[in-house]
């Protein structure tokens, strides 16, 4: 298992992947999931050839042609003259598809361009590019629909059919199984040079535990000419809260390998683990309580000299029916998951201590979207976050920087291991994916928002859920 | 040597109906069938006791007896013995190569008039010794004791009778034609029906050019054949369309009928300088304008086998300074439906003229009535090394019917080659 990894407490993964295991599942008609692969350093973007398709009159093409190229991705295209010049004209050696010969081509990846559908009897175009091609989808591949933010669409027919393409996109999602993903990135008008750094995160096994989502490129500005795609962050300094251990490590890890000088931060109790993830890293610790009213001065003096990222990860649950919650726990929640991040926030910006083109990565939560039962507490906290990124995107578009957030689903850390059995795999084989994610999986979308490419992507909230039916 | 390039006049070709394998020339070697295709030309042409240039012509399957297939030919026909003859092979690109050389000679002066041709047999196909057999009777030719040549007749084993026999793959791939061919109408999305409407197209024009009598004096007819055994009038899509596939699976698109059966035939074309046709009050069928020959990567670059003409073309054309559209008349070799197919798409595709050829505008389209007017391969089969000169003939012809215009000939060949030639009317 060199490229699909997954964790090793899952054995259920392990028991259906093999022979005799595999056929008692489908014989009961269990649910089969395939191990997922994932990201490893020098992998290309996309390890199988990408089916690039579009409705006649839509903007992406080009751009999209260019990423794809950009990513020295393997291509193929249907016989339509239009888009075999484009392609030509992109420089990219594509080879043909044409649905009506059998073969044996198979694709990684199927990218449709569904920006010149403006009325409801277009979306059939859906259905013919992706009817004859998603049987042909190698196992982990991956589906990317491009549309036009509906708020965006100049009429009211083309503003049904785009919002349209979100009910084909997650019902995709839940059918199509083999461990692939399927999106739906809106992008708009005059952002169109701004989605490289998404459809390559989406393309490739960076995202193997997102599925189901929707993406809006827009605002921001053109990202800048001269990136290194193999270490983006090379030069830049991220600050990521609660990283001494479990998503927040993979987080410093995931950030550090991507080229940023890492600073990881922890409450004193942690400071061993801490001092050792930053060791490693060849990083830097510090050690406070981030809800202390000293602590958003001290940052801000501490990052004086510039921080190109902040990723907000520190967080606790208090879990507790509301009858039983006494008002410590909830106000102790409250501050760590919610109030220290606004007082940091306010504190390392009036500074000014996030560079132009910086980053602000908060982390949310399932529960945030969807409600828990036991956790009006902690879901009340990762739905202020949202609010807070939605809040302030706009504002802070200004200034050159993102706000985003990812919203993790049943991830697989020591805090899910310590569940109940039965709790731990409705948990896990509830998503469309059948299986929990891992932090990593997590780290790389917090990755993505912070790559320097990312400028035109704001105030989004991604789910890592692998489709999670709850609140989906 | 001379500093003036001569015009190359197509005067006629000859050839024998093509059978298919292992049927009426079941018994004819390539020494047969070339002669008899020399010699109809002969009789043609009034060409007995005559003393041409040069004869050059080839077999792909040839037996090693066959050393110097040709001029041994030239000495059966009655030519005078006094004429030259070399072999050439170039797999199904020989007989349009043959052509060629021939062509350039008389261009360059350095002959007048001379044959080309080209002839194959799988039915008389040779058979190898066993190479184990081969080598112990190699070192039984080098040993001089008896107890040492009993000890190496001792080693010799019942299994080693079986013959080498010659097959139809690529040594570098150890893929057929057809497995290789349907790699690239996999590639190239050819379907199924497609296929078979061309190859359906092509009986029908062939069928179409007999009745007119087109073929008249392109033919000496040969062991009881009049016309070519493969050829079916009655060919549709709809009978095409019930038979198997042949190459690339269960799911391939390569069938009998779309791809060219085993033949043989043997064919030949008299080139001449104008100086040589005037003296003999021979007329122009055609001019050979420009020639071209490719070859593509296929091991390393996995090139497809047989798409060595769509690099050959571009590469005449601008050296002609014409383009693809400039032509009145295509004859594009039809190895398989498939092949023509590839090719054409190639043409029309943006992206293969600009990774593949370097060419800022795809090379164009072919109006299919132009294509293969009076029958292809697929109609008239395909005995390897015959082909060349079959086309060259019937474009020539063609054209002079037509009074005016130019004519373009694509062959494709094994080893990933391929051979192109352009004609004008006179």
């Amino acid at each position: 298992m060199s490229r699909a990894e997954q964790a090793v407490s899952d054995r259920y993964v392990r028991v259906v992947n093999s022979s005799a295991g595999g056929l008692l599942a489908r014989r009961v008609g269990l649910p089969r999931p395939v191990p997922l692969e994932r990201y490893h350093a020098g992998d290309p973007v996309v390890r199988g050839r990408v089916l690039l398709g579009g409705a006649p009159g839509g903007r992406l093409l080009s751009a999209t042609a260019a990423v794809l190229a950009g990513a020295r991705a393997e291509l193929a295209t249907g016989f339509e003259e239009s888009l075999r010049s484009l392609v030509a004209g992109a420089g990219i050696d594509a080879t043909v598809f044409n649905p009506e010969a059998p073969g044996e081509q198979r694709f990684k990846a199927l990218v449709f361009d569904a920006t010149g559908i403006t009325d409801s009897t277009g979306l059939v175009a859906l259905q013919t590019f992706f009817h004859p091609t998603v049987p042909r989808l190698q196992l982990c591949g991956r589906v990317i629909v491009l549309g036009t933010p509906p708020a965006d669409c100049r009429s009211v027919r083309e503003r049904t059919a785009q919002r349209a393409l979100e009910g084909f996109t997650r019902s995709l999602g839940k059918e199509i199984g083999r461990g692939a993903t399927v999106q739906l990135v809106l992008v708009a008008a005059g952002a169109e040079d701004g989605m490289s750094s998404t459809l390559r995160f989406l393309l490739s096994p960076r995202s193997a535990y997102v599925s189901g989502q929707v993406v809006t490129v827009a605002g921001g500005y053109a990202p800048p000419d001269d990136l290194d795609w193999e270490r983006p962050l090379s030069g830049r300094t991220a600050l990521v809260t609660g990283a001494s251990r479990g998503i927040g490590e993979a987080i410093a890890s995931t950030l550090a390998r991507e080229g940023a000088h890492v600073v990881g931060l922890d409450v004193p109790a942690l400071a061993e683990d801490l001092k050792g993830v930053a060791r490693r890293l060849d990083g830097e610790a510090i050690e406070l309580d981030i809800t202390a009213p000293e602590a958003p001065a001290a940052l801000a003096e501490r990052f004086s000299s510039g921080l190109d990222v902040v990723v907000h990860n520190a967080g606790v649950t208090r879990d507790r029916t509301l009858a039983k919650m006494p008002s410590e726990r909830w106000s102790e929640l409250m501050e760590i998951n919610l109030s220290s991040q606004e007082r940091i926030d306010e504190a390392l910006l009036q500074a000014g201590a996030l560079r132009r083109n910086g980053r602000i990565v908060c982390v949310s939560s399932m529960s945030g979207i969807a409600g828990n039962a036991g956790q009006t507490n902690y879901a009340t906290s990762k739905a202020g976050v949202i609010g807070r990124v939605q809040a302030l995107a706009p504002e802070l578009a200004g200034r050159g920087l993102t706000i985003n957030a990812v919203a993790p689903g049943f991830i697989e850390t020591r805090m899910t291991a310590k569940m109940p059995i039965t709790i731990r795999e409705a948990g896990r084989r509830m998503s469309s994916l059948s299986q929990g994610g891992l932090p990593i999986d997590v780290a790389e979308t917090i990755a993505w928002f912070a790559h320097p490419a990312s400028t035109r992507v704001s105030g989004n909230v991604l789910r890592v859920c692998g489709q999670n039916l709850l609140g989906a | 040597m001379s500093d003036r390039i001569r015009r190359v006049a197509v005067l006629g070709g000859n050839r024998i109906p093509f059978a298919r394998s292992n049927s009426a020339y079941a018994h004819a070697s390539d020494h047969d069938m070339l002669t008899a295709a020399l010699d109809g030309l002969v009789d043609r042409f009034q060409l007995q006791g005559q003393r041409l240039g040069e004869v050059v012509a080839g077999a792909v399957l040839k037996h090693p007896r066959d050393r110097d297939l040709t001029r041994e030919a030239v000495l059966s026909t009655r030519l005078a013995p006094e004429t030259p003859g070399y072999d050439v092979q170039q797999a199904c690109g020989t007989g349009l190569e043959a052509v060629v050389l021939v062509a350039n000679k008389i261009a360059l002066g350095q002959i007048d008039a001379g044959i080309a041709g080209g002839v194959d047999t799988t039915s008389d196909a040779p058979l190898a010794l066993n190479e184990d057999l081969r080598q112990i009777l190699l070192e039984l030719n080098r040993t001089r004791s008896t107890p040492g040549r009993l000890r190496l007749l001792g080693r010799v084993r019942p299994a080693q009778i079986v013959p080498e026999i010659p097959r139809n793959s690529e040594p570098r791939t150890g893929l057929s034609m057809g497995e290789h061919c349907a790699i690239m109408a996999s590639e190239w999305g050819v379907t199924r029906a497609e296929q078979d409407e061309l190859a359906a197209h092509s009986h029908k024009r062939m069928a179409a050019a007999y009745e007119r009598g087109f073929y008249d004096d392109l033919l000496t007819p040969y062991l009881g054949l009049e016309r070519d055994q493969n050829m079916r009038a009655d060919s549709t899509v709809e009978k095409l369309a019930k038979l198997s596939p042949v190459f690339g699976g269960p799911e391939g698109t390569m069938t009998a009928g779309n791809s060219t059966p085993l033949s043989d035939g043997a064919s030949a074309v008299l080139l001449a300088s104008e100086e040589w046709a005037r003296e003999r009050e021979l007329p122009v069928l055609a001019y050979l304008i420009e020639a071209q020959t490719a070859a593509v990567d296929h091991v390393h670059k996995r090139e497809g086998l047989l798409m060595a003409p769509a690099y050959a073309m571009p590469r005449m054309l601008d050296r002609a300074g014409l383009t693809l559209g400039d032509f009145d008349l295509y004859e594009i070799h039809e190895a398989f439906a498939a092949q023509v197919l590839c090719t054409l798409r190639a043409w029309e595709d943006p992206v293969f003229c600009r990774e593949r050829l370097q060419r800022s505008e795809p090379l164009g389209s072919i109006d299919r009535e132009r294509l293969n007017h009076n029958g292809g391969s697929l109609a008239a089969g395909h005995p390897f090394a015959a082909t060349g000169g079959r086309i060259v003939a019937t474009l020539a012809k063609a054209l002079r019917e037509r009074g005016s215009g130019r004519g373009v000939i694509s062959i494709c060949a094994a080893a990933g080659q391929g051979v192109v030639a352009a004609l004008e009317a006179p």
